[in-house]
């Protein structure tokens, strides 16, 4: 295997993202990664994005959005309808396969344009499932539900996940949630969907962010301390949710061992959980440890750019080993109803 | 044998609120008022109208307002003789991409006020606004563009913009 690091991120979501469009959006954050990367634009030898059109309203977004990076004189270039976090494992295979030195990935998303609940529906099953419209926070509420009944545990647990990544987020400036919340103030909120209630949801966000990888002396030459990848995999769950079990993240469970998250102290873990009991579910199916600080961002509860989501957990996670605070970090990112797929990456310094 | 059942309609309806985006909301606001705005790139200097916010050759922001000129050159166009929307104009009518001066893209627009057959590459247009109470922030507040009565523009000045 060949050793690819991250050596650049910046992200950006806030409220003042609704008045641009997407190139204006994602333009930012890819000067900043490639300025933070010390690599050259010209010098990036593959792009990838990751993005979703049905976000956006328009057909072949992902074309448009090219616009923020200059792809003149053309580039290599490719795209996944995933999260950025995917498009980062197609760059790591495109360094793995050792043609190119460097790649620059990239996501945004708007949710503010539709119902983004709603729109969740339309990737479900077409004939027996998405006709029924049951939205993204009525799915969550089946898997919240079966969780609490598999484990025992109650919508108090639930609550102080939320308060925790929510008081974190009110710290983080890149995050859209500004004040915290206790559990007593989430538990008086009025249900979303029984047991979930609206803090324990993620906030509509408008956002992008970007990643720069390079290898070997390249990373090290360009960055003090490179974020090593020292494994990623990304596993799938059945797509009909009446065939798995709701109660735990299977495919998680698989990625993780696949990467080794237990076979070292983690000192960090950015976890994507868009709803508060997939944090538990993700704790669980990871095996993180007690002593392992969990979304110390705000996570998804902090700020949920749909399609970039997921890249911010390895951004941020990976930003705790450049900043020399963390020496092992794990980060993940999910897509899919009920947290179909997931891919686990473990990051090192050193 | 029962009848297979070879369809099942499954209606999917999503509304959306699209913002144009800042370039592109500073040029539909300046149309309301009657003026033609672009953006140049700090990098290769061109000019682009209506401006996106950003140069897609060079990757970086377009901050540098331009106001551009209300004539231009018809670089190509088409006469349209289907009808095929009860929104466009009575046929024949012409689509045109207009290079307005000072710009480095041409606008789609239509040209009007001349008889179809009349219009070539190279001829020299101005714009016709809309009147103020019926524009809105849309393109069609240009209503359309008319020929001035100066010669046409030489085929080197636009051959770039085909």
């Amino acid at each position: 295997m060949r050793d690819v690091a991250i050596v650049g991120f910046a992200q950006s979501s806030s409220p003042a993202e609704r008045e641009r469009n997407e190139v204006e959006m994602v333009m930012p954050v890819v000067q900043g990664a490639v300025a933070a990367s010390g690599i050259a634009s010209d010098e990036i030898g593959f792009t990838c994005s990751g993005s979703n059109d049905y976000l956006v309203g328009g057909p072949f977004s992902f074309v448009s959005a090219l616009d923020a990076v200059g792809a003149w004189p053309p580039i290599r270039e490719s795209h996944v309808e995933m999260d950025a976090a995917w498009a980062l494992y197609e760059a790591w295979v495109q360094l793995q396969k050792g043609a190119v030195d460097s790649a620059l990935v990239y996501g945004f998303g708007k949710t503010s344009t539709t119902d983004l609940a709603k729109l969740f529906t339309i990737q479900l099953d077409p004939y027996y499932v998405a006709p029924l419209w049951p939205d993204a926070h009525t799915m969550a509420a089946l898997q919240a539900r079966a969780y609490l009944d598999a484990t025992g545990r109650n919508e108090r647990d639930l609550a102080a996940v939320a308060a925790c990544s929510r008081s974190a987020a009110a710290e983080n400036p890149d995050a859209v949630v500004d004040r915290p919340v206790s559990a007593d103030d989430v538990l008086a909120e009025p249900f979303v969907a029984p047991p979930l209630h609206p803090s324990e949801c993620a906030p509509i966000t408008d956002g992008a962010a970007a990643i720069v990888l390079a290898a070997g002396d390249l990373a090290r030459s360009v960055c003090e301390r490179p974020a090593w990848i020292r494994g990623i995999d990304h596993r799938i769950d059945a797509h009909g949710l009446g065939v798995r079990a709701l109660d735990r993240a299977t495919s998680a469970a698989l990625a993780a061992e696949a990467v080794g998250v237990g076979t070292g102290p983690v000192d960090v873990a950015e976890l994507h959980a868009s709803y508060a009991h997939e944090e538990l579910l993700l704790r669980d199916a990871l095996g993180l440890r007690e002593d392992t600080t969990v979304n110390p961002s705000g996570g998804a509860l902090g700020a949920n750019p749909v399609m970039a989501t997921g890249l911010i957990r390895i951004g941020e996670a990976a930003s705790r080993v450049i900043d020399g605070s963390a020496q092992r970090v794990v980060a993940h990112a999910a897509q899919g109803p009920c947290l179909q797929q997931n891919l686990v990456c473990v990051m090192e310094g050193a | 044998m029962s009848e297979p059942v070879t369809t099942i309609t499954s209606p999917i309806r999503l509304d959306y609120e699209i913002t144009a985006g800042a370039g592109a909301s500073r040029f539909l606001r300046e149309l309301v008022a009657g003026r033609i705005v672009g953006q140049r790139c700090p990098v290769c200097g061109k000019v682009y109208v209506p401006p996106r916010g950003s140069c897609p050759v060079d990757g970086v922001a377009t901050d540098e307002e331009v106001e551009l000129a209300h004539t231009g050159t018809v670089t190509t166009f088409c006469v349209v003789n289907l009808e095929f929307s009860p929104l466009a104009p009575e046929v024949p009518y012409v689509c045109a991409q207009v290079l307005l001066d000072g710009a480095d893209i041409a606008l789609f627009a239509l040209v009007a006020e001349v008889p179809a057959a009349e219009v070539r590459m190279g001829m020299r247009v101005e714009v016709v606004f809309a009147p103020p109470e019926e524009r809105t922030y849309s393109i069609t507040s240009i209503k359309w563009f008319r020929p001035t009565d100066e010669p046409d523009a030489d085929y080197d000045s636009y051959k770039e913009y085909l």
